[in-house]
């Protein structure tokens, strides 16, 4: 039996009828790694010895490279990161430890998730599943692909403006970014704060639930942690739509949109309507500025977030040797210009712009004021629906190397993700069909802050009706 | 005097570290004196990951310090991140606040030889302290210990509302004997839990727009704050007057060589990029608890001064060297409550109770002196029972061997005698020496009755009772 | 609005990231496109609109004066590029 292919709610039924072990699971899963990492390289670390715990969710899962593990490697897949072996556990990390996952190794990212393509990783890229010429999308692509590759039975990812959905989407997968504050963020290296958020990269819906009934939880550690009762969120895979109300933004089907994408889409609308759903047309009118608001936050808040790595305490301190004049200015300017890759640098540089004196205002400003708008086209829509749906990305997975040198190219395949991060609700991308060229496309829900259960329900009864999640790459 | 060329605008900011528990941002113990790096964590290291959580106890410490300071707090409070890179601040930001601090627009009065003065406080606002750097030049390098690092602190920023260096050192004596009355600090200079920076400007008299200011850091003491914005003023004028111009710049003190120097440090430019602190949600400050921190306040100093002055009829210097130290007022208030003389307390807790606390330069707790072992003896006095000289003495006889004043007195044989037999035949021995003296009190001058009652006491062995003595004196004459 | 390249000077000593002077001029141009780009803000009235830091309305997280075990000494400075002393070493700093 092919253990390392089956969802984790499969495992545990197996483990029930003593069928089969931890253990197994997890040589069987670490075989397969053996066997496909080379062609994928989904893993910026691999555990040399990852241990079955005990508990009730033993289950192999990989962690994104930006969450700290006691005693192990974690680098944001950048090279300023190289050799720092964390300390302390985030708490997504000893929430995970607790339920007896066993951590297979950290997943490859662009770099501090900075990219849509994890081409940005000081490892070199991770290659798609489906397609080894193309990018699993990013910044959570080695998270997806390890997925989607059969490399982990499930993931941990983080989001900031769609780094967990967009890669579910090109590599097939399910991928859920809670609502902000649902899920600890201690010990998640930060990216942009107020848009970060921890989420589950898994094999179907089903999973997603149960993965999130580990992860979820107020932290008294995350100031920005949201102290509200969990709810079991197995309970919300019902298979039933019955006069639910999709709303579908009419701002969602525009230029640029790939047409393949917006027939599987339109074909997943129908489907809905078919099983009880009502659809709407719903308006977000701020919408085409999500883009341009999220990379000045988002930039301005990383700036500050990375200025921390600075060669003083961890991680690279360049040699004095290279160094000017060997004076502490040098050491940082050394240190930060050699320890970063050009994206980051890019990204700091402009948030270090968007907050400087003079541009404040005009920049920084007016971004946090865009962003109330956006939320409130938001909050405005969910009044007439219970989610709304739209593509996870205007297109399917991209050629490696076809964006590494138009960043803003790169920018704009978050389009469609990036509203959700800006209001802080909950996201979650399921696949919904196949392009001709036989890459996976994705369906995106949004749903009320605090509402993963009806995204879920949705979800889980779109996937109980369609084939999709049942395909799998041929590696 | 003639008046100086040029008006002097001064105005300061105080750094106050706040003795709570734990830092503000994490639970590492907020203390003194640790080993290098072993009050650290996560948090206040500033390592990867990491959140930060506002301590509640520094945040009421603000708002206390706030109202002490009659400071509006704000009902929105927020904190910001300020952007910039030093080896002792671990994130490369420090966690301050920017726009909505926790108070504003306070004051304090001074006093000054016009009469009452009052000092504009800006704002005040928490921040966490920096850590400490010592600067090895022997190995070309500097070691960083961040214990001190998330330490709570409160900014004090005044108005430019001072006007020589003499109200600016008046200013911070009052406010730190205001700090030091809410306990929310030890304001200790030396360990650097208070400390002092000054802005200083010189402009013509009768000009509105100031001067160009600089900035002095690095001053240890308010003597030293006194100094160099003497000394920095004086190179002001010195600079205006033969034609130059002052530099908007930070100059740091140098207390050996009595002058101000240009930091070297800062190559770079400062541009703050002050933002929210997206880690750290923002607080509503309910009136219920500003009123609660109201009602805990202690009896300020001033009010303290005015109420001891009012119900004790003290003098005002009585009350004044009272108020300057709160355990004072304290063991000053008990010693009332257990005998209703307060000038008398006051007398001798402002003569003889200081004295000795100066002579064995010890506080009041390390006296080992009780309020009703104090009582005792100045009952002692007021009844006659010892001489007021012998009760200086028998209070030193207290302080060294811990016994009470009647012990004292017993043992040392120091009680006066008012015995009218035992007194009687020192009097008329007395009578009989001193034949002129008698006339003249005979003849109407009562005063030399004084000269008698001296060689009385003396022949007594200084326990006779004074009064008694001029009693008896005076009758054996004039009835004679 | 186009970034010059005393801009990218100015920028990259605030970012503590030395930038070569030959890679300046494409610095330059590649943030200059992307503040381009996010200027189109600026087509937006939004003189009453507020601002929003947080996404979900949180106030008052607060934490009570309690102490929690730190690091020791050798534990904090498992992590450092160079210590001495028990410290974190760094190259002389100039006051």
């Amino acid at each position: 039996m092919k253990l390392h292919s089956l969802s984790a709610h499969q495992i545990l039924e197996l483990y029930k009828e003593k069928k089969t072990s931890p253990e197994e699971v997890l040589k069987d899963v670490v075989m397969r790694i053996e066997s496909v990492e080379p062609k994928i390289h989904a893993y910026a670390h691999v555990n040399t010895h990852p241990k079955a715990m005990e508990g009730s969710l033993a289950i192999p899962i990989a962690m994104k490279d930006n969450m700290c593990r006691k005693g192990e490697e974690v680098t944001c897949s950048s090279k300023i990161l190289k050799g720092f072996k964390a300390p302390y556990d985030a708490t997504v990390v000893a929430k995970i430890k607790q339920s007896g996952g066993i951590i297979l190794g950290s997943a490859n990212m662009d770099e501090f998730a900075f990219g849509s393509s994890t081409e940005s990783s000081c490892y070199g890229p991770t290659f798609n599943p489906w397609n080894l010429s193309c990018v699993p999308g990013g910044s959570s692509g080695g998270s997806a692909a390890s997925v989607a590759a059969d490399e982990a039975i499930w993931s941990l990812g983080s989001d900031t403006g769609g780094s967990i959905r967009q890669p579910a989407s090109f590599c097939g997968i399910v991928g859920l970014k809670p609502t902000y504050g649902r899920v600890s963020r201690y010990g998640l290296i930060a990216f942009a704060s107020s848009l970060d958020q921890i989420g589950p990269l898994t094999k179907d819906v089903t999973d997603c639930a149960l993965l999130m009934n580990v992860i979820a939880g107020y932290d008294d550690r995350d100031s920005t942690s949201v102290n509200e009762p969990v709810p079991d969120y197995t309970k919300a895979l019902v298979n039933d739509v019955h006069g639910l109300k999709i709303g579908v933004p009419k701002e969602a089907f525009v230029e640029g949109l790939d047409p393949e994408v917006r027939a599987s889409v339109q074909a997943a609308i129908d489907e809905l309507k078919k099983l009880g759903a009502i659809i709407k047309e719903v308006s977000l009118p701020h919408t085409p500025y999500a883009v341009a608001t999220y990379y000045i936050i988002a930039t301005a808040e990383a700036s500050s977030n990375l200025a921390r790595f600075d060669g003083i305490r961890f991680g690279l301190r360049e040699s004095p040797s290279k160094l000017r004049k060997n004076t502490l200015i040098d050491l940082y300017e050394e240190t930060r210009a050699n320890g970063f890759g050009d994206e980051a640098k890019r990204r700091i540089m402009l948030g270090t712009y968007v907050l400087s004196s003079g541009y404040y205002d005009a920049y920084y400003l007016s971004g946090q004021k865009v962003r109330t708008l956006i939320k409130q086209d938001l909050d405005e829509a969910f009044k007439e629906c219970d989610v709304i749906l739209t593509p996870t990305a205007p297109t399917t997975a991209f050629k490696v190397g076809e964006k590494v040198s138009d960043p803003l190219a790169m920018y704009l395949s978050d389009i469609y993700t990036i509203p959700a991060n800006l209001a802080g609700i909950p996201s979650i991308s399921i696949p919904c069909g196949f392009s001709k060229a036989g890459l996976p496309i994705g369906l995106q829900l949004m749903g009320k802050a605090f509402d993963e259960e009806m995204l879920l329900r949705v979800c889980y009864t779109y996937e109980q009706n369609t084939p999709w999640h049942t395909k799998k790459p041929n590696l | 005097m003639s008046q100086a060329p040029f008006e002097t605008v001064i105005g300061l900011e105080v750094h106050l570290q706040l003795s709570t528990n734990t830092k503000i941002f994490c639970g590492c113990a907020n203390v003194f004196g640790s080993a290098p790096n072993t009050n650290v964590c996560p948090v206040c290291l500033g390592l990867p990951g990491a959140l930060p959580v506002l301590n509640h106890q520094a945040l009421l410490s603000g708002i206390k310090v706030g109202l002490a300071l009659n400071c509006e707090i704000n009902s929105f409070i927020k904190f910001d991140r300020k952007n910039y890179y030093y080896p002792d601040s671990p994130k490369g930001y420090q966690i301050s606040q920017f726009d909505f601090p926790v108070a504003k627009n306070g004051f304090v009065m001074i006093k000054t030889d016009k009469g009452p003065k009052r000092i504009g406080i800006t704002r005040a606002h928490l921040e966490e302290d920096a850590g400490k750097l010592v600067h090895d030049n022997l190995s070309n390098c500097s070691l960083v210990d961040f214990n001190r690092t998330g330490t709570p602190l409160i900014e004090i920023v005044t108005e430019a509302d001072m006007r020589s260096p003499l109200e600016a050192y008046d200013y911070l004596n009052t406010l730190k004997l205001t700090l030091e009355y809410l306990g929310v600090s030890d304001c200790d200079m030396e360990k650097g839990s208070l400390r002092c920076d000054a802005n200083v400007s010189i402009r013509p008299w009768g000009q509105e727009k100031f001067g160009t200011k600089t900035e002095l850091k690095n001053m240890n003491s308010f003597r030293a704050v006194k100094v160099a914005l003497e000394y920095e003023v004086a190179r002001h004028t010195q600079v205006i007057q033969s034609g130059g111009k002052i530099v908007q710049e930070t100059l740091l003190w140098n207390d050996e060589k009595a002058m101000t120097i240009v930091m070297r440090s800062k190559e770079h430019a400062h541009d703050y990029r002050y933002f929210p602190d997206p880690d750290l949600v923002p607080f509503h400050v309910d009136y219920k608890v500003i009123d609660q921190v109201r009602a805990e306040l202690p009896e300020l100093p001033a009010a303290k001064l005015e109420r001891f002055i009012k119900q004790y009829a003290l003098s005002e210097y009585d009350a004044g060297v009272l108020v300057m130290d709160q355990s004072l007022t304290k063991f000053f208030e008990s010693c009332v409550e257990h005998y209703s003389q307060p000038k008398k307390i006051a007398n001798w807790f402002n003569g003889a109770v200081l004295f000795e606390m100066k002579e064995r330069k010890l506080s009041l707790t390390e006296l080992k002196l009780t309020p009703s072992h104090l009582v005792e003896l100045v009952k002692a006095v007021e009844e006659g029972v010892v001489s007021n000289l012998a009760g200086k003495e028998v209070l030193t006889a207290m302080l060294d061997s811990g016994k009470t004043a009647g012990e004292i007195i017993k043992e040392k044989g120091l009680a006066q005698v008012s015995d009218d037999s035992a007194l009687l035949a020192i009097v008329d021995e007395i009578i009989k020496q001193n034949p002129t003296v008698v006339e003249q009190i005979k003849q109407g001058k009562p005063a030399a009755a004084g000269f008698l009652v001296g060689q009385a006491m003396k022949q007594s062995g200084g326990k006779a009772n004074p009064k008694k003595l001029n009693e008896l004196i005076t009758q054996r004459i004039l009835n004679a | 609005m186009s970034i010059s390249k005393k801009d990218v000077e100015y920028i990259a000593a605030l970012s503590r990231i030395h930038v070569p002077e030959d890679k300046l001029e494409g610095v330059a141009k590649n943030l200059s496109d992307i503040v381009g780009y996010v200027e189109q803000l600026q087509q937006l009235n939004l003189k009453d609109v507020k601002p929003t830091s947080h996404a979900v309305p949180l106030s008052n997280a607060l934490r009570l004066d309690v102490v929690k075990p730190s690091f020791s000494n050798a534990e904090a400075l498992s992590i450092a590029p160079e210590a001495k002393d028990g410290c974190f070493k760094v190259p002389l700093v100039i006051e």
